[in-house]
């Protein structure tokens, strides 16, 4: 079932500046559509007005060709997933899985077999007879998933499942859901803040800031081809650089990258260019009209190393070689190196060109 | 029915548990050793803190019942069952199961308003609920004075349709409510505003209604919180003196309760009596410290 949400607008004070503002996006029928955007940007709120949690002052949210802006959330045959499991701690996992069905009626035998099923499903067969306080964090979680989707929801809505874990069991989940995804293959809305997540579950991503939708896409699009200067320094590491336009090229510092034609001599710009998109070499005495920057740090992680270099402008600059790359060029703390910019996405005064 | 009983067996079970780890809890914040006095301050400190409690606290408790029973268990018996004594247990018990599940239903429809709406007059709703805490007893009962007396504002009316509040029953029960009415409402408040509304939102985008998520989901939630209030509201239904002094009008072995038969028997130099009479009281009071000891901990549990 697709999801289209209209012009939302929802404000919470009669005059501060709205939580949402004018949203619109379509998620796409089975496919994981997430809401990514930093604390504050409105996703969470954008995710209750589709749930009927709360109701938007203007605008419309439609399942497939049905407006359910008036449907009270209890009706809308929805799952919501909570970042703080919101699990009924005095009802044992087998009640908490079946509330849905208990509330509407299915006999005994029925909500038996069907526990059973979504049990098996979120890997937690045996567990019926605990409390949610004898589980982990992650279990917790999943039994959170088992009772969201007991009554075959049509659109599952997760608001930050797994921001209330720690690193490993998130990494872990996020592993999990993409297969329980491949299984239901349900309509899936995702609300996060962290980029990896987003990158990696999504097959469509809203970058939201400030109660806006700044940019609808896929994740290479997204970061690719982000459309402002916001979403490229959100999603994905990227070094932000001041410069100015000249003739074909843009100055930046002591860097230059080349620019489409058209643009206006003189224009004052940002360069966004991904740590994996500096190219370094070693110093070797012809560096006529090239950049020289000073290596100030460098921490090796895994199969990447990352390096902190600061540019004669004393602009820092964050770079990521493969470690085969930094162990040709055998870098070590305080070398000068040349640098160059293979690829950097320019906006002038906040358009992108 | 299996379900209630091995629930209440685990309250118990984990009631106990719960007791002994306190003092430990307890002794895990105390100061480093290098931040302690030394010896003889100590030895003083906690002399001067004990003795305090011995002379102010337990002596009292146990002169009342050294009292009562004094002369024997079958005097204390025989004075405890005189007719106007037990008048006046048979109205505190009537006035208290009356007005404690009055103010349980006012007390959680109070806090169930105050943290799951916005609404005008929120914050003025709030600091009322606690106007009985702050107004003088006396003050209580005299407003049901003026309002329902013979010169009051509904007195007249009262009194042509034959109905009597002051100086009766009903009287000693609306003044009763007034001056328990925060206990439940103050305990259930800040527990439902600290657990916030997701396990609601959960029930509710599960399909359940508004009355079964109260039932379901809220009530579980708060229930320690209401055993708490109502053991708090209880007893100071059964001890209030002031403001049901005021409205009861003395007749004895019709409107007297406990603590205002207690007054009259000492006046009446009946010191068995009175002092039979008021052991109830503490043992009431008592009762609900231990109650209150187990039920604390439990409160703000998740």
């Amino acid at each position: 079932m697709n999801v289209s949400v209209k012009n939302v607008t929802k404000r919470f004070t009669a005059k501060g500046t709205p939580a949402v503002f004018d949203a619109s996006f379509t998620a796409t029928s089975g496919a994981i559509t997430t809401l990514l955007g930093p604390s504050g940007s409105g996703k969470t709120t954008l995710l209750r007005v589709v749930a009927g949690l709360e109701v938007a002052d203007q605008g419309q949210v439609f399942f497939d060709d049905r407006d359910v802006s008036r449907v009270p959330a209890r009706s809308r045959g929805i799952g919501f997933v909570f970042q703080a499991f919101a699990l009924f701690n005095h009802m044992t996992v087998r009640r908490n899985v079946a509330y849905a069905l208990e509330v509407r009626g299915a006999s005994e035998e029925e909500k038996r077999k069907r526990v059973a099923e979504l049990l098996a499903l979120v890997q937690l067969e045996g567990y019926a007879d605990r409390y949610p306080r004898q589980l982990s964090g992650g279990q917790r979680q999943r039994v959170g998933f088992a009772r969201a989707l007991a009554c075959r929801p049509s659109i599952l809505l997760l608001d930050e499942p797994f921001g209330a874990l720690d690193a490993r069991v998130r990494v872990e989940l996020r592993e999990w859901l993409m297969q329980l995804h491949e299984t239901t293959k349900l309509t899936t809305i995702l609300v996060t803040h962290d980029q990896d997540e987003a990158l990696e579950l999504s097959a469509q991503i809203v970058v939201m800031d400030q109660g806006r939708v700044v940019q609808v896409g896929s994740p290479s699009d997204v970061y690719d081809r982000p459309r402002t200067p916001f979403v490229a320094s959100f999603v994905g590491t990227a070094n932000v650089l001041r410069g100015r336009v000249e003739g074909e090229r843009v100055a930046l510092g002591s860097l230059s990258v080349s620019v489409p034609s058209g643009t206006r001599d003189g224009a004052e710009v940002r360069a966004i260019v991904r740590p994996h998109d500096v190219r370094l070499a070693k110093n070797d005495g012809e560096q006529a009209g090239r950049s020289l920057g000073t290596i100030t740090r460098m921490v090796g992680l895994g199969a990447h190393v990352k390096l902190q270099l600061e540019l004669p402008s004393h602009d820092p600059v964050t770079v990521q070689l493969t470690r085969g790359e930094a162990d040709a060029m055998g870098l070590a703390v305080g070398d000068k190196v040349v640098v160059d910019l293979a690829e950097a996405k320019v906006f002038v005064e906040d358009y992108s060109i | 029915m299996a379900d209630a009983w091995a629930s209440a067996h685990e309250a118990t079970r984990s009631a106990d548990v719960a007791l002994a780890a306190v003092p430990a809890g307890g002794d895990n914040r105390l100061p480093p050793p290098a931040m302690s006095e030394p010896w003889p301050v100590r030895l003083l400190l906690i002399a001067f803190a004990l003795g305090f409690l011995g002379l102010f606290v337990v002596l009292p408790i146990l002169s009342v019942f050294l009292e009562a029973f004094g002369q024997g268990l079958s005097t204390y018996v025989s004075r405890l069952a005189q007719p106007e004594s037990l008048a006046a247990i048979r109205l505190t018990l009537v006035t208290a199961s009356i007005a404690v599940p009055l103010n349980v239903v006012f007390g959680v429809s109070a806090a169930w308003v105050v943290s799951k709406y916005r609404f005008p007059g929120k914050s003025l709703l709030v600091t009322l609920i606690d106007l009985p805490f702050s107004v003088s007893p006396v003050v209580s009962g005299l407003i049901y004075v003026l309002m329902f007396g013979r010169r009051g504002v509904l007195g007249p009316w009262l009194e042509a349709h034959g109905l009597r509040i002051i100086f009766a029953t009903p009287g000693i029960v609306l003044a009763t409510i007034f001056v328990t009415f925060p206990f439940v409402a103050r305990e259930v408040l800040p527990i439902m505003q600290d657990q916030g509304n997701d396990e609601e939102e959960a029930a509710l985008t599960l399909g359940a209604g508004g009355w079964r998520i109260f039932w379901q989901v809220t009530l579980p939630k708060v229930k320690w919180g209401i055993l708490y209030g109502v053991i708090l509201c209880n007893a100071r239904s059964m001890g209030e003196f002031g403001a049901v002094s005021v409205v009861s009008g003395h007749i004895r072995g019709e409107t007297n309760t406990m603590p205002l038969q207690v007054e009259i028997l000492y006046n009446d130099y009946d010191t068995v009596g009175a002092f039979a009479l008021a052991s109830l009281l503490m043992g009431l009071a008592l009762a609900t410290l231990v109650a209150k000891k187990i039920i604390e901990p439990r409160q703000f549990r998740r």
